[in-house]
């Protein structure tokens, strides 16, 4: 590669106005909370429903980003170092999910019905082994634990690059995030039926947690997207040009048909063997929730689909962060589908100000978090070996 | 069809400088042919986009809606068979299918557009100018044709760009 002007990136300033925009967002959240606890007399199970969606939501983009950072880094892409930054600072909002998945867990009783130990029925007494609120809480424990360790861990590693260039950091990076990913992928399966999978107690599906994890990554991808895109306009990472957006574009592209992929394997084989057991789940969903049900396909499968197929869509940043910002709503509309019937029940359920004022608390919350961790260390890592070809790669 | 002139290169950063000292001087560059493919090559070279993504959206689209049609006729109107009392027109079943069609549809066009479209094929003899480019050398030509210099002028300017190997022939094609 040869060497060009690559521009230095001009150190990120979490500004007051940047605060106040994200203190109204959040201030509108919470009204629309307070709104829906004493004037609307909303449904104690709709309530807790929502906060444990946005919760989920919460953790997920922390999560997704994470792991996208750790698959780059572990297969030593060069690309991803430019906006490498956002993905570790997004990561590092995930031991703050914590406060947020507690918040919801008074409610536990009106989210999943096997915390009822008094009266379970046959088949969930014979989950019980597996589904009893200690065993539960220990492996929720374990998980943030888990996770908290590798996103402040990596991050620390890469920070340490920047002050004092070591080969061993950087070697230290790259084992750790092949860690994480053997992790990951046992733990983001069984914290998809803790959390998910087991408010339809009775139902079970075995590529449940590939098909929350595949939702998780796209949601993740599109903040990146949406974030690296804000972040280009406004110069603060100057090197992040249409290459980063094209390749970005790539994975949520090819994603989004990756989620398409499992959404219809898991309803093709239970609508196929048609086992009551089984459908029950798609019956609701498709009875007391159709339109949703075909939305869901449409906006986050046939949408990206078209929308992203071209070239030139990849590359353009605006039309790009557009699409992303359509997906993500897609991908919060899959988690209150995979929440909403089981949790509450169509008769309870609706969209009001709850389901569209509250997210955008967790919203601020994540952003007020994500900036303050953005500012904290240079907004592209200094000294990294693959800075200058990250900044001059082109996509073929 | 007249004289060429190429010259030959052993390192994909000299040819690429090479190509673009070419481009600057206005020099009209018939082809390039290299041991790998040369990232950034094409932007040298200024070549248009390629259509194939076009061909292969139009194929997918013709193979993914012929598979799917074909299914509902079949299983409506030419062999309707009952699996475990399923209603005769079942789309969900019909998808994977139709999948396959599209990316199968997608995928031969693709391929035969594209030794259409390169002049390739199975038959097709080689018309290698010099064997070394088989191994390790990138290799420029220029047609006289195309460049209103002579070929003496033609080689000084692959020789002034760093070419090795610089020589003239009387090609065919």
């Amino acid at each position: 590669m040869e060497k060009q002007n690559i521009p230095e990136p001009v150190p990120f300033k979490f500004g007051n106005k940047l605060k106040i925009y994200l203190g109204i967002a959040a201030g509108i959240g919470l009204i629309a909370l307070l709104i829906a606890v004493f004037f609307q007399q909303l449904p104690s199970e709709r309530i807790w429903a929502n906060l444990w969606m946005n919760a989920l939501m919460f953790v997920f983009l922390g999560l997704g980003a994470l792991f996208f950072w750790t698959v780059n880094t572990l297969g030593e892409s060069t690309w991803q170092i430019n906006i490498q930054r956002i993905m570790e600072s997004m990561g590092l909002t995930i031991p703050f999910a914590i406060i947020f998945f507690i918040a919801a867990f008074p409610g536990l009783k009106d989210l999943f019905e096997w915390t009822h130990t008094e009266h379970l029925d046959d088949l969930l007494q014979k989950k019980t082994g597996y589904l009893n609120l200690p065993f539960w809480m220990l492996r929720f424990a374990f998980y943030f634990a888990l996770w908290s360790f590798f996103a402040i861990y990596l991050r620390k590693m890469s920070v340490k690059n920047d002050f004092e260039p070591q080969e061993k950091y950087l070697a230290r990076l790259r084992a750790t995030s092949g860690w994480f990913i053997v992790f990951f992928a046992i733990t983001s399966s069984t914290a998809a039926w803790d959390w998910l999978m087991s408010i339809d107690a009775h139902w079970f599906s075995t590529l449940y947690g590939w098909y929350i994890f595949s939702g998780m990554f796209v949601s993740a991808l599109a903040v990146i997207i949406i974030i690296a895109a804000a972040f280009k306009h406004f110069g603060i990472l100057p090197n992040v040009n249409s290459e980063h957006l094209h390749d970005l574009g790539k994975y949520l592209f090819g994603f989004s048909i990756f989620w398409a992929y499992l959404w219809l394997s898991q309803f093709l084989l239970i609508w196929y063997s048609n086992i009551p057991e089984e459908t029950i789940y798609f019956v609701e969903r498709t009875k007391n929730f159709g339109t949703l049900f075909y939305v869901n396909v449409i906006v986050n499968f046939l949408f990206p689909f078209l929308a992203l197929m071209t070239r030139g869509a990849k590359r353009q940043p605006l039309y790009l962060a557009i699409v992303a910002i359509i997906v993500l709503f897609g991908h919060y509309l899959d988690l209150y589908l995979a929440i909403m019937p089981g949790a509450v029940g169509h008769e309870n359920t609706s969209i009001g100000l709850l389901e569209i004022g509250l997210p955008l608390f967790y919203l601020a919350a994540f952003m007020a978090l994500f900036f303050t961790f953005f500012e904290k260390a240079k907004p592209v890592p200094a000294n990294h070996p693959y800075f200058i070809e990250s900044s001059s790669y082109e996509n073929i | 069809m007249g004289a060429i002139v190429y010259g030959h290169f052993t390192d994909e950063l000299d040819l690429l400088n090479a190509v673009k000292e070419l481009k600057n001087k206005k020099i009209h560059i018939a082809d390039v042919r290299t041991p790998f493919p040369v990232h950034g090559l094409d932007t040298a070279l200024k070549y248009p986009r390629s259509h194939l993504p076009k061909i292969a959206f139009a194929a997918g689209l013709i193979g993914g809606s012929l598979g799917l049609l074909f299914q509902i006729w079949v299983f409506t109107k030419g062999w309707p068979l009952n699996f475990g009392g399923k209603p005769y027109l079942s789309i969900p079943s019909f998808i994977p299918v139709t999948f396959e069609l599209t990316v199968l549809f997608a995928a031969f066009a693709m391929g035969i557009a594209f030794l259409l479209r390169s002049n390739l094929g199975p038959g097709k003899i080689p018309n290698i100018l010099d064997d070394d480019v088989t191994n390790d050398h990138f290799q420029v030509i220029l047609a006289a044709k195309n460049n209103n210099l002579s070929e003496i002028e033609l080689a000084e300017a692959l020789e002034a760009a760093g070419a090795i190997d610089v020589k003239q022939v009387n090609a065919t094609t």
